[in-house]
């Protein structure tokens, strides 16, 4: 398998805290690989990093054979990488149906004069791009709630709706920030099913942080354990699970307290 | 067979026209007009601003000064051309054509400010937009070609009741149609959240500048009706205390609700005018220390008390039906 996204010597320092410290990863395509880690560690910084978000110090960061280090978010985007947010960051006013909308039609085909004069090309990218986050809706279950306003929605239905908007942009590659943070065991269940059905189906190489170790544990294929920005350990659920310092990180010392 | 949609909006143009004229045969007098007139006026400002801060959420209090780019940018054209030959009649399609000339002017300052400012965000743009709002002022008021602190005066009154709608219905039309279009969309989302708008792969700094501009075209055109209707463009009518009162218009009506910006610009110039004459008639009465523009006093406290009781404004985002485009399976 070839690798979607490749991350060598990669750093980030906030002023004098070094929050990511020489990272070498790589996501291979069609996986859903983990990156696990305490508070702190450096998990969010990394996405932040992939999305363009922050510029790294050091380091190259390349996706589907490009370099996408240090380019703006919104050009990784439509490259074909796209997010979810820890914190949940939906356009609030805006109808579930537009936010999905949004992320369909990031540029639209249709010129400013276009969309004033209501040409017929207009009307039919408008209704394309309608059909088309309809679906989206309706993969995610969300098709009911299509007309309400976004930040009605209950906690879990907004995960989802975040989902459904990163996937409108056609991504290649799908960041989930803390996709199961607030959910109950129910939920969470629910979740790891779609995730491994929305792979499936939007052919999707998923890469999510998270806390949830049995999450990670039953859903990654591949994981990798930070702490303190540093690597401590890389490969299958299995053997990551076993390793001393994993466990170290997660249950403390042995015989320390 | 497919029927063509009511165009609500040129309908209800068409009766406001139509009822100022019948009107006008039963004693709407000129001053009834002018404010008439003054209030299309700043339903362009206010529609305009409306883009900026309420659809794509950027808070610019500069918007007199892109407004003072299209009156002396357009007053200067037409000057000289009424100059050359005080026809009135054959300088309309001149004057159309300078009015574009100056909104085209502001829009081209407001891409040369957009690009620099627009990286700032909340106060730090308010702040900025503020300061290069009373520079645009300030050179004007330093030209003397222009008149510097005197005004560009003798701008022939070619700002007719049928020219100012018609403006006012245009620029409706074209941010009413432009909000409700994807690329409306992506200015909402921008908006709503920055970040998110962003990493869903929206051009957000693009999209600023593009609002800045088409705002400051509008306003600049809006500029030019000003002054070819109080036949001067002075630097005071270009403040910043008339950039506040465009924007307590917006907030009034409600941020990001078109509607609301025209109906509040309707109803605070009509308040203006009718507190101005209250207070002159209070002043000749009762000898109280008051002036004419203490008006903007009761402008303040409108404005606290919205901030205060109704922050969402007369209509918080929503529009009336008529401003809605409905969608194509939903007619």
């Amino acid at each position: 398998m070839s690798a979607v996204l490749k991350v060598t010597g990669m750093s980030h320092w906030f002023g004098g805290l070094k929050a990511v410290s020489n990272f070498h990863f790589e996501v291979p395509e069609g996986a859903i690989y983990g990156l696990i880690g305490p508070n702190g560690s450096g998990k969010t910084t990394t996405f932040n990093l992939i999305t363009g978000i922050y510029k790294p110090t050091e380091g190259k960061i390349e996706f589907a054979g490009g370099d996408i280090t240090g380019a703006k978010p919104y050009r990784i985007v439509r490259k074909g990488v796209a997010r979810t947010f820890q914190n949940l960051r939906i356009f609030g006013s805006m109808s579930v149906l537009d936010n999905v909308r949004v992320a369909r039609q990031y540029r639209p085909a249709s010129t400013l004069l276009a969309s004033t004069l209501r040409l017929p090309s207009f009307k039919a990218e408008e209704r394309l791009r309608k059909a088309e986050a309809m679906r989206l809706l309706d993969v995610l279950h969300l098709a009911d709630r299509a007309k309400e306003q976004a930040k009605n929605l209950p906690y879990g239905e907004l995960r989802r709706l975040e989902i459904a908007r990163a996937l409108a942009t056609d991504p290649k590659l799908l960041l989930l920030d803390e996709p199961a943070a607030g959910m109950n065991p129910k939920e969470v269940q629910d979740l790891m099913a779609l995730i491994g059905r929305v792979r499936d189906e939007f052919k999707v190489t998923v890469f999510l942080i998270e806390h949830h170790m049995k999450f990670v544990m039953g859903l990654c294929e591949r994981i990798k354990v930070l702490d303190f920005g540093e690597t401590i350990a890389e490969g299958i659920p299995e053997v990551v699970a076993k390793d001393p310092r994993v466990l170290e990180a997660y249950l403390g010392k042995k015989g320390g307290h | 067979m497919k029927i063509p949609r009511t165009p609500w909006l040129l309908v209800v143009a068409a009766g406001f026209w139509a009822v100022v004229q019948l009107l006008r045969l039963v004693g709407f007098n000129d001053y009834y007009l002018f404010i008439a007139n003054l209030s299309l006026v700043y339903v362009i400002l206010a529609v305009s601003l409306n883009l900026i801060n309420g659809i794509i959420g950027q808070f610019s209090l500069g918007h007199m000064g892109f407004a003072a780019v299209g009156a002396y940018v357009s007053g200067s054209i037409t000057t000289l051309i009424y100059k050359l030959s005080p026809n009135v009649a054959a300088h309309y399609p001149g004057f159309v054509l300078a009015l574009v000339a100056g909104g085209v002017a502001a829009a081209l300052v407001g891409v040369a400010i957009g690009f620099p400012t627009l990286r700032l965000k909340g106060d730090y743009l308010a702040i900025v937009t503020l300061g290069f709002g009373e520079i645009i002022r300030t050179i004007f008021n330093n030209i003397d070609a222009v008149g510097g602190p005197r005004g560009l005066l003798g701008i022939p009154k070619f700002s007719t009741f049928t020219v100012i709608l018609a403006f006012a219905l245009i620029t409706v039309a074209v941010i009413r149609n432009i909000a409700e279009s994807a690329h409306g969309r992506n200015m909402i989302a921008i908006r709503e959240n920055e970040l998110a708008a962003d990493l869903v792969g929206i051009d957000t700094t693009g999209y600023k500048v593009k609002v800045f501009a088409l705002g400051a075209f509008f306003a600049g055109v809006g500029g030019g009706l000003y002054a070819h209707l109080l036949q001067i463009a002075h630097p005071t009518q270009f403040g910043f205390i008339y950039s506040v009162q465009v924007l307590i218009m917006v907030y009034a009506g409600g941020v990001g609700s078109l509607t609301g910006s025209v109906l509040a610009a309707f109803a605070l110039t009509i308040l203006t005018q009718v507190l101005k004459s209250f207070l002159s008639w209070l002043k000749a009465a009762t000898d109280l220390p008051i002036g004419g523009d203490w008006y903007m006093v009761v402008y303040a406290l409108l404005l606290i008390l919205i901030m205060l009781y109704r922050t969402e404004g007369l209509m918080g985002t929503r529009e009336a039906k008529l401003m809605i485009i409905p969608e194509e399976d939903e007619k």
